[in-house]
C-alpha cells in the first residue's frame, strides 16, 4: 500500500508527529510564528477525544501541560521566544518535578518582541540555561518538515523516557516552509510509553532510585498517590533541605541526561571522511551549509558538513573527534555565535572556528558560506 | 465521638509549619470535615497549591496533591481537571498568591467556570517572606514594605471572583470554624467554579505591626466584623460601615468548562 503523503507546513508536520506519538493535551497561548501548532491541535485533539485549551498566558499553558502529565497524558505546547523566556519558571519545575512534557519552540529574532516574523535560531541557550538552577536540558533542532515530524515524535520518546520536557526548536523557516512529507505508518517509528509503577500504591514513591535514574511515574486519579512539588524533594516527593538528599537528587536529574547522551545525540555526517573543512549546523542553516559543500567539492575544495540535529545535549564527542581531523570548522547561525562558542569550546584549539552570524532577519545563504569556505581552505 | 481528622492526614508529615495562633490549620481542619462529609475518595481528589504559608497544606493531605509554583496552582489544577474532568479538584493558597501573582489565572479559572473549588486563605499579608504587603493589605496598614502605612487599596476577592465569572462565591472567618466546612462542602458539590475566601489572621507578621495585642483580639475582630449575608439584609449601610458578610455571597448555574469541553469533542467527532 503507498504511504501517506502531504505537502506540509512545518508546523502541521509538528502538531502530527505529536499525534502519532500519542500526545492527548495541548496548553497553549497564541505566539508568531508558533501559532499553526496550537491550531492543528485544536482541530485534531477533540476528534480521538483529547483535549486542547487555550490557556490565558504561557505560563500557564505551561502550568496545564505538567498538571495534565501528572495525570498521566502525553502533552504539549508550542510557543517562541519572548513565550519561552516566560515558560521558563515551569520548565524548571517540570525539571526538578520530572514531569515528562514537549515544547515546540519556534525561533523567531529576540530579545523581547524581537522580529516576530523573521527567522533566527537565537534561543538555543536558551534552551540549556534558561531556567534557574541546575537541570537536564534536552533541545532538538530539525532542519525539514519532515524532520520535524520525526524529532517531534523522539521527543515525546525522550520526554517519557527520561521524565523530563524536552524541547523541539525548528527556526521559522523550518516551521513555516511547506515540504513534502511521508506520513510513518503506524508502528514505524518507536513510541515509548511512560513507565507505570512496579510497586503497590503502598510501596510507591515518585523518585525511588532503587528504579534506577528515572523513577517511575505514577498518575494522579488512579491507585497511586503522591505528592509533587517544586521544592528540593527525597525521594518519596516531599521538600527537604536535608543537604545529603538534595545533592543526590540534583545530580540524578542531571545525570539522567549527561549519563545517556550516547542514546539522546543525534547528528549526520556528510562528505566528512577526507574533508579539511567542516561547516557546523543546524535548523535551516544547515540547508544553505549542505549546498555550499556541493558546491565547494565541485571546485576541489574538500569541504563536509556536520549537522547537529540534536543541539543538547550537545555533539561534543563527535566535535572535538572532528576537530583533531579537520583544519577549519565554519559555523554559520542566525544568532551571534551560540554555537560557535561550543564549537570552540569543544574544538579546544585543535581547529580554527569560524563563525558566520546573521541576526537581520534573513537566511544564511549558500554563498556566504561557500565565500568562507574559500577563505579559510 | 470525635472527629477522626488523622485518617486524611499523612502519617508522618505533621507537625506543619504554621505558627502558633495562625487561622490556616483551622482552615485545613475544616476542609477535612467537608471532604468526609462528601466522602470524597483520595485516590480521585486532588489538592493543589502555589506557594506560601497556605500552599504547604497540600503536602499533610493524603491526596493526590500538587505543591505548584507561586500563582499557579489555578493553571496547573485547570490542567490536572481538563485531562481528568472525574477528579475532583481543590485548590488552597493564600491571598498574595491567588491575586497578586496568580491573579490572572484565578480570573481566568472564573471565567471558564471549570468545575474546581479554591479556598483562598486571606490573612492580609504575605507571611512566609516577613510580612510585606499583599493585594488584601488593607489601606494604611503596616507591612515590612509599608511601614509609612499602606498606600494601596486593597481587593475584595468576593467580589473580584464574582466579577470574573465564578458561579458560587462564599465567604467564612477563621473565628467562625464550625462554618468553614459547610461552606467548603457546599462550594464543591456546586458544579462550577467555586470560590471561598476564609479570612484569617498572621499574628507573627501582620498582628505585631498592627497593634494586635493578642491571636485572641485579631480572632474577636473576626467575629465583630462578620455579618451573616442574612443578618445583613436588615442592616443600614451605617450599620455596616466596617463590616464584611460571611455565608455563600454568590450562586448561579451556568455551563461548566468540562462539560463544555465534552460537548466540543462531540462535535469533532461527528
Amino acid at each position: 500500500m503507498a504511504k501517506k503523503v502531504a505537502f506540509l507546513q512545518g508546523n502541521e508536520a509538528a502538531a502530527q508527529g505529536a499525534l502519532y506519538a500519542g500526545c492527548t493535551f495541548f496548553g497553549g497561548y497564541p505566539i508568531t510564528p508558533s501559532t499553526e501548532v496550537a491550531e492543528v491541535m485544536s482541530v485534531e485533539l477533540p476528534k480521538i477525544g483529547g483535549k486542547f485549551i487555550q490557556m490565558e498566558d504561557e505560563i500557564g499553558a505551561m502550568a496545564s501541560v505538567i498538571g495534565a502529565s501528572l495525570t498521566g497524558a502525553k502533552v504539549l505546547t508550542a510557543t517562541s521566544g519572548p513565550g519561552l523566556s516566560l515558560k521558563q519558571e515551569l520548565i524548571g519545575y517540570a525539571c526538578i518535578a520530572e514531569t515528562p512534557c514537549v515544547i515546540v519552540n519556534v525561533m523567531r529574532g529576540g530579545p523581547s518582541t524581537g522580529m516576530p516574523t523573521g527567522p533566527s535560531q537565537s534561543d538555543v541557550m536558551c534552551a540549556k540555561w534558561g531556567t534557574h538552577g541546575d537541570h537536564p536540558a534536552i533541545c532538538l533542532t530539525p532542519a525539514s518538515v519532515q524532520e520535524l515530524f520525526e524529532e517531534t515524535v523522539r521527543a515525546f520518546n525522550l520526554a517519557e523516557k527520561y521524565r523530563t520536557p524536552v524541547m523541539v526548536m525548528p527556526d521559522e523557516i523550518v516551521a513555516h516552509m511547506r515540504e513534502r512529507i511521508v506520513f510513518p505508518e503506524p508502528g514505524e517509528l518507536e513510541v515509548i510509553n511512560r513507565t507505570a509503577p512496579s510497586v503497590s500504591p503502598a510501596e510507591y514513591k515518585p523518585y525511588d532510585t532503587s528504579f534506577g535514574d528515572v523513577p517511575p511515574l505514577a498518575a494522579f486519579g488512579s491507585d497511586y498517590r503522591f505528592h509533587v512539588t517544586g521544592l528540593n524533594k527525597g525521594q518519596d516527593g516531599f521538600p527537604t533541605t536535608k543537604a545529603a538528599w538534595v545533592q543526590a537528587e540534583e545530580e540524578r536529574q542531571v545525570r539522567k541526561v549527561e549519563a545517556n547522551v550516547d542514546d539522546i545525540v543525534t547528528f549526520e555526517e556528510y562528505e566528512l571522511a577526507d574533508a579539511e573543512v567542516a561547516v557546523i549546523a543546524y535548523g535551516s542553516t544547515s540547508r544553505s551549509a549542505r549546498f555550499a559543500v556541493n558546491e565547494a567539492r565541485k571546485q576541489g575544495i574538500k569541504a563536509g558538513l556536520f549537522r547537529i540535529k540534536t543541539f543538547w545535549p550537545f555533539p561534543d564527542k563527535q566535535i572535538a573527534a572532528l576537530a583533531g581531523k579537520v583544519k577549519a570548522f565554519i559555523t554559520p547561525e542566525m544568532n551571534l555565535g551560540m554555537c560557535t562558542g561550543e564549537v570552540k569550546r569543544c574544538a579546544e584549539g585543535k581547529a580554527s572556528v569560524h563563525g558566520i552570524f546573521r541576526v537581520d532577519g534573513e537566511p544564511i545563504n549558500p554563498g556566504q558560506i561557500l565565500e568562507k569556505i574559500k577563505e579559510v581552505k | 465521638m470525635s472527629f477522626d481528622y488523622d485518617k486524611y492526614i499523612r502519617p508522618g508529615k505533621l507537625p506543619h509549619i504554621w505558627c502558633p495562633g495562625c487561622g490556616h490549620g483551622i482552615v485545613m481542619k475544616g476542609l477535612i470535615r467537608a471532604i468526609d462529609t462528601l466522602g470524597l475518595q483520595k485516590n480521585n481528589t486532588a489538592i493543589v497549591s502555589g506557594i506560601g504559608c497556605a500552599s504547604r497544606l497540600p503536602g499533610y493531605m493524603d491526596f493526590c496533591t500538587l505543591h505548584t509554583a507561586h500563582g499557579r496552582a489555578a493553571a496547573f489544577a485547570t490542567g490536572v481537571k481538563m485531562a481528568k474532568p472525574e477528579m475532583n479538584v481543590i485548590l488552597v493558597g493564600g491571598d498574595g498568591d491567588g491575586t497578586a501573582i496568580g491573579g490572572n489565572h484565578f480570573i481566568h479559572a472564573c471565567r471558564r467556570n471549570i468545575d474546581m473549588t479554591y479556598i483562598i486563605m486571606n490573612n492580609n499579608i504575605y507571611g512566609m517572606t516577613g510580612g510585606q504587603f499583599s493585594p488584601c493589605t488593607p489601606t494604611g496598614a503596616k507591612a515590612s514594605t509599608t511601614v509609612y502605612g499602606n498606600p494601596d487599596p486593597a481587593f475584595d476577592v468576593a467580589k473580584l471572583a464574582i466579577g470574573a465569572g465564578a458561579t458560587f462565591v462564599a465567604r467564612g472567618t477563621a473565628y467562625h470554624a464550625t462554618q468553614i466546612d459547610k461552606l467548603i462542602a457546599e462550594a464543591i458539590q456546586h458544579k462550577g467554579f467555586s470560590v471561598v475566601e476564609i479570612l484569617d489572621d498572621c499574628p507573627t507578621t501582620y498582628g505585631r505591626r498592627n497593634k494586635f495585642k493578642s491571636v485572641i483580639e485579631m480572632m474577636n475582630r473576626l467575629k465583630d466584623i462578620a455579618v451573616p449575608v442574612k443578618a445583613a439584609e436588615k442592616m443600614t449601610a451605617e450599620q455596616l460601615e466596617g463590616k464584611i458578610l460571611t455565608g455563600v455571597l454568590y450562586k448561579e448555574e451556568r455551563p461548566n468548562y468540562t462539560d463544555e469541553y465534552a460537548k466540543v469533542i462531540e462535535r469533532a467527532k461527528k
